[in-house]
């Protein structure tokens, strides 16, 4: 058994278990055993992964390859990188607190943790898989389950909901197979055969004529998962009516297999596609940055707040990836990265909050820090993580981002980077919004002052993500040489 | 010839044998027994099922009117083994309505007939055989929907399929009239040697096709349809989505692959308007239909059209995908009307409306119906996405991208219907759900096999490489 299937097939047996298990206590040990495990397998990968890499020079580490249709030539092949290692462990921690923030759920317990864990499953297959299929195969089924996740135990216009954010998903994969299949049936430019092989791919010289076709369709395919503008309404609304642990998930991971993927497929295998089309998606990265920032502005709704945050920072991601250069794309790799844990944390925060208030209208809300004080000192450290604080993560990231944005001399590339610079100060005038209404003042409401603590599932789920935030703010370089040796291959396939 | 080589039609003659098998034993068995028929059909037509995964050689009799070989063979498998299926699921509805009335042995003789029928059109080698064959699937089943005689809707459905098959086979015996006239040979070897492009074979072509498109329903002969569904009994419905269907894209594509190769350029052209136009009606009209025969009516015309993506190809990657998404899609459908007429059978109800509410009350039968739904729909990693995957793969491979995106376009607008479903099912609570209920043996065993084939076909690949290898006969 390799070190990599074992993502895929403990969530599985997790999933057995959950099907014959009884009742919410059951459930819920159940699932946070299966993420305790998870997370022990993700930092076991990673020192295994840096063990690995100071003796070999391959690509990707941990290999396998596994034919299943040959006739195709579809494998089921897996490996990973120091990018795919970091967003496995993003991802191990993020669904851990997930459970521990959906520790109370009472409809239905059993089914939501299964859909819960189909979701991840899905995820960790996506970044390992090395086999354009497979990819295919796992982002659909990480995407499927939201469905029913904020359908079943969301809130508010649910059903509206989930229905727009499951239809645009699954359009966008089904923009994106096009271009899958297209770049499969040029695969053979250089007279080899038919191959769905991320890696053999990259060796191939796809004529420009196909890459100027077939990268839009790809990138568009991703980047709506990742919430590019105008693509990104589902977002929004999607965030809002999800339960609290799902919006996590979703934000803190699924979003980012958009960004991962444009990296992976589009950009690595169709790098003339991508210079020349470049300038078009970084425009509309651009105005996401911008939009999202402002939108998030005018909001009352916590959720949606932070939904258009999120719009704004994978922005970045988009933006950063297609500036073409090594800083940059270390610098989207960690934002993807700080992201993930910070919208996380919010999400989780406001999840709290809406718990015990049952409102998420910053207007109604006001003197929080003085009841509930835990939550809203993280929330505050959160936000000034989010707004990008020297010793967060988020700082690391955007300092990167923009030192590579940068590094272009000309005049489009430098308006546009001032522009998305710009949201920066935005970001910080949201975020210090939230804080100001919510957090200090007065007490807006008397029966705000018996809100009860937080407990200690609460608490657990939120150091785990605060951890690392602060982790990565304070030493980010041994992650970011990870990222840097792992971005070699990619520079010199796609300059 | 010789005695042995009438063993090519095992098929033929097992099924035969079952049907005046049956006759007898209506004869003998007593009034008061009468259920037991439906246990000794299972039983015959279960071991005529198994009886058919035992190889057959390549050959043909009569003059090269019948012929087989392997993928005929798994293909008259594969339609034994849905039409068991579908027995499996209708056993519970033929006990409780139809032995009453002292129905049940014509019920099997007429399905049995029309099986038959599909043998020998699936095995023709000349276009005789072909419209004998045509004819004897058709008839049958035009009896078979009228089979509820008290209901309205039921004889409506009956009268519409016959007048409009009758009218679809005739269109499609003059098409083979005037190939005849062109080629000067109704055998299929000796048209592919004569057949050239002139006008009058291209009309031949079009009307015969015509009828071929009538039983696929593809738009714009698809009228019939969501009438018929609605009105024949369930288990009719589903006979005629399924086995109908999927014989008849078998034969069809058999057709074009082989014998009008040479109009290649011509029926290409033609499949691609059609699939567009097939795709597009039955997801639209499936969008807004309450009752779920008429919405399972659409859906299938839907999927019709996304088969012919593999069609258009005339390669042996096509035959193999469009036999495979065949035998994914009688699994996926069955299991979706298997859950219809569970529900229809004990509680009367068929509307959408109804469903409000299924997973609280009934999970299992609730999982049943989501799988089959999303197999239908293709989601992985149930097999419906892997059969849609390589269609669509088929179609790209002959650089028809246009058609492949449009076609996603479709799966997008299915998935909101089917969707819709999903929705009432595990959604919505209702405010008066169906009541837990227990299905029978024969009904459990119906779905069960459908779920393991909807759970097992896509990730077992040795099946696709299996296929592949039978395809190269008709290269």
């Amino acid at each position: 058994m390799d070190i990599l299937s074992l993502f895929v097939i403990v969530p599985v047996l997790v999933i057995l278990a959950l099907v014959f298990s009884k009742g919410l206590k059951q459930a819920r040990m159940i699932a946070m055993c299966g993420g305790i495990i998870q997370l022990g397998m993700a930092l076991n990968l990673i020192f295994a992964y840096i063990k690995e890499r100071e003796v070999s020079k391959e690509i990707m580490l941990f290999t396998r390859d596994l034919p299943w249709f040959e006739q195709l030539n579809i494998h089921y092949s897996i490996g990973v990188d120091g990018i795919s290692v970091a967003l496995i462990t993003l991802t191990s921690i993020v669904v851990l607190a997930g459970v521990f923030i959906s520790w109370k759920i009472d409809d239905l317990p059993k089914e939501f943790f299964v859909s819960l864990i189909v979701l991840s499953t899905g995820v960790y297959g996506f970044f390992i898989s090395l086999d354009l299929f497979t990819m295919f195969v796992f982002y659909e089924i990480a995407v499927i389950p939201m469905y029913l996740l904020i359908g079943i135990w969301g809130s508010g216009p649910k059903e509206y909901s989930a229905m727009k954010l499951t239809l645009m998903l699954m359009g966008a994969s089904a923009v994106l197979l096009v271009g899958i299949l297209g770049i499969y049936f040029n695969s053979n430019a250089d007279g080899g055969a038919l191959t769905f092989n991320i890696l053999e791919i990259a060796k191939v010289n796809i004529p420009f004529e196909a890459q100027k076709l077939f990268f839009p369709m790809t990138f568009i395919g991703f980047a709506v998962l990742g919430a590019l503008f105008p693509f990104h309404t589902w977002s929004p609304d999607g965030h809002a009516s999800a339960p609290t642990a799902v919006s996590m998930l979703h934000a803190g991971v699924l979003m980012k297999l958009g960004g991962y993927g444009i990296f992976r497929v589009a950009m690595y295998l169709l790098p003339e596609g991508a210079l020349e089309w470049s300038w078009f998606f970084i425009i509309l990265s651009a105005i996401g940055v911008i939009y999202g920032a402002f939108a998030a502005l005018r909001q009352t709704d916590l959720k949606y707040i932070n939904a258009y945050a999120s719009v704004s920072h994978l922005g970045m991601v988009s933006f950063a990836l297609l500036m073409l250069n090594k800083t940059a794309w270390n610098g989207a790799i960690l934002q993807s990265l700080s992201h993930g844990f910070m919208t996380a944390l919010f999400f989780a925060l406001i999840g709290m909050v809406y718990g015990r208030t049952h409102t998420r209208d910053i207007t109604k809300l006001g003197g929080l820090l003085k009841v509930i004080p835990f939550i809203s000192v993280i929330y505050v450290v959160a936000g000034l993580a989010l707004l990008g604080l020297p010793g967060f993560s988020g700082f690391v990231a955007e300092m990167n981002i923009f030192m590579g944005a940068f590094l272009h001399d000309d005049m489009f590339y430098r308006i546009v980077t001032i522009v998305s610079i710009s949201a920066i100060v935005v970001t910080a005038v949201y975020v210090l919004r939230v804080v100001g209404i919510m957090l200090m003042g007065p007490v807006k409401n008397e029966a705000y002052l018996n809100l009860p603590k937080a407990t200690w599932y609460e608490k657990t789920g939120v150091l785990l993500l605060l951890i690392p935030i602060i982790g990565i703010g304070v030493a980010p370089l041994w992650l970011s040489n990870m990222i840097l040796e792992s971005l070699e291959p990619f520079i010199q396939g796609v300059l | 010839m010789d005695l042995n080589s009438f063993f090519l039609m095992r098929h033929e003659m097992i099924l035969l044998g079952i049907i005046l098998l049956l006759i007898v034993a209506e004869i003998i068995v007593a009034d008061s027994k009468k259920s037991s028929i439906v246990n000794l059909a299972l039983l015959l037509f279960g071991i005529h099922t198994l009886s058919g995964f035992f190889p057959l050689q390549e050959s043909s009799l009569f003059g090269g009117m019948f012929r087989s070989n392997d993928l005929i063979h798994f293909f008259k498998s594969v339609l034994n083994l849905g039409v068991f299926i579908l027995l499996l699921q209708a056993a519970d509805w033929i006990k409780e309505k139809v032995v009453e009335n002292d129905r049940s042995t014509e019920f099997f003789i007429l399905l049995f007939a029309s099986l038959l029928g599909m043998y020998f059109m699936i095995s023709a080698g000349d276009f005789l055989m072909f419209y004998i064959g045509l004819e004897l699937s058709t008839l049958p089943v035009a009896a078979l929907a009228a089979f509820e005689i008290m209901q309205r809707k039921s004889s409506e459905a009956g009268i519409k399929l016959i007048l409009s098959a009758a009218l679809a086979s005739g269109v499609s015996l003059f098409g083979i009239s005037m190939l005849y006239a062109t080629t000067g040979s109704i055998y299929f070897d000796q048209i592919v040697l004569g057949l050239t492009e002139t006008n009058l074979s291209i009309l031949g072509f079009v009307l015969f096709f015509t009828g071929l498109a009538f039983k696929i329903s593809l738009v714009p002969f698809h009228f019939w349809t969501a009438d018929v569904y609605e009105g024949a009994p369930i288990s009719i419905a589903s006979y005629l989505s399924v086995i109908s269907k999927g014989a008849a894209v078998f034969i069809l594509m058999i057709l074009l692959f082989s014998v009008l190769k040479p109009l290649m350029h011509i029926w290409e052209n033609l499949v691609y308007g059609i699939a567009l136009a097939t795709m597009f009606t039955g997801n639209l009209f499936a969008l807004r239909q309450q009752n779920m025969k008429r919405f399972l009516a659409f859906s299938s015309i839907a999927q019709a059209g996304f088969i012919l993506l593999g069609l258009i190809t005339g390669t042996q990657l096509g035959t193999t995908t469009v036999v495979y998404f065949v035998l994914i899609y009688i699994f996926s459908n069955l299991a979706a009307f298997g859950v219809v007429q569970a529900i229809s059978l004990k509680t009367g109800k068929e509307n959408l409306s109804d469903y409000e509410g299924l997973y609280r009350t009934n999970p299992k039968l609730s999982l049943v119906m989501m799988l089959a739904l999303f197999s239908l729909a293709g989601i992985p990693p149930v097999a419906g996405f892997f059969g849609k995957f390589f269609l669509f793969t088929a179609a790209a491979s002959k650089g028809y991208y246009l058609l492949v995106f449009l076609a996603v376009v479709n799966v997008t607008i299915s998935l909101y219907y089917y969707l819709l479903v999903i929705r009432a099912i595990f959604l919505r609570k209702g405010t008066d759900p169906i009541p837990f209920f227990k299905n029978k043996l024969y009904m459990r065993l119906g779905l069960i096999i459908t779920v393991l084939g909807i759970l097992i076909l896509g990730l077992y690949s040795p099946l696709y490489d299996y296929i592949y290898q039978l395809s190269a006969a008709f290269k």
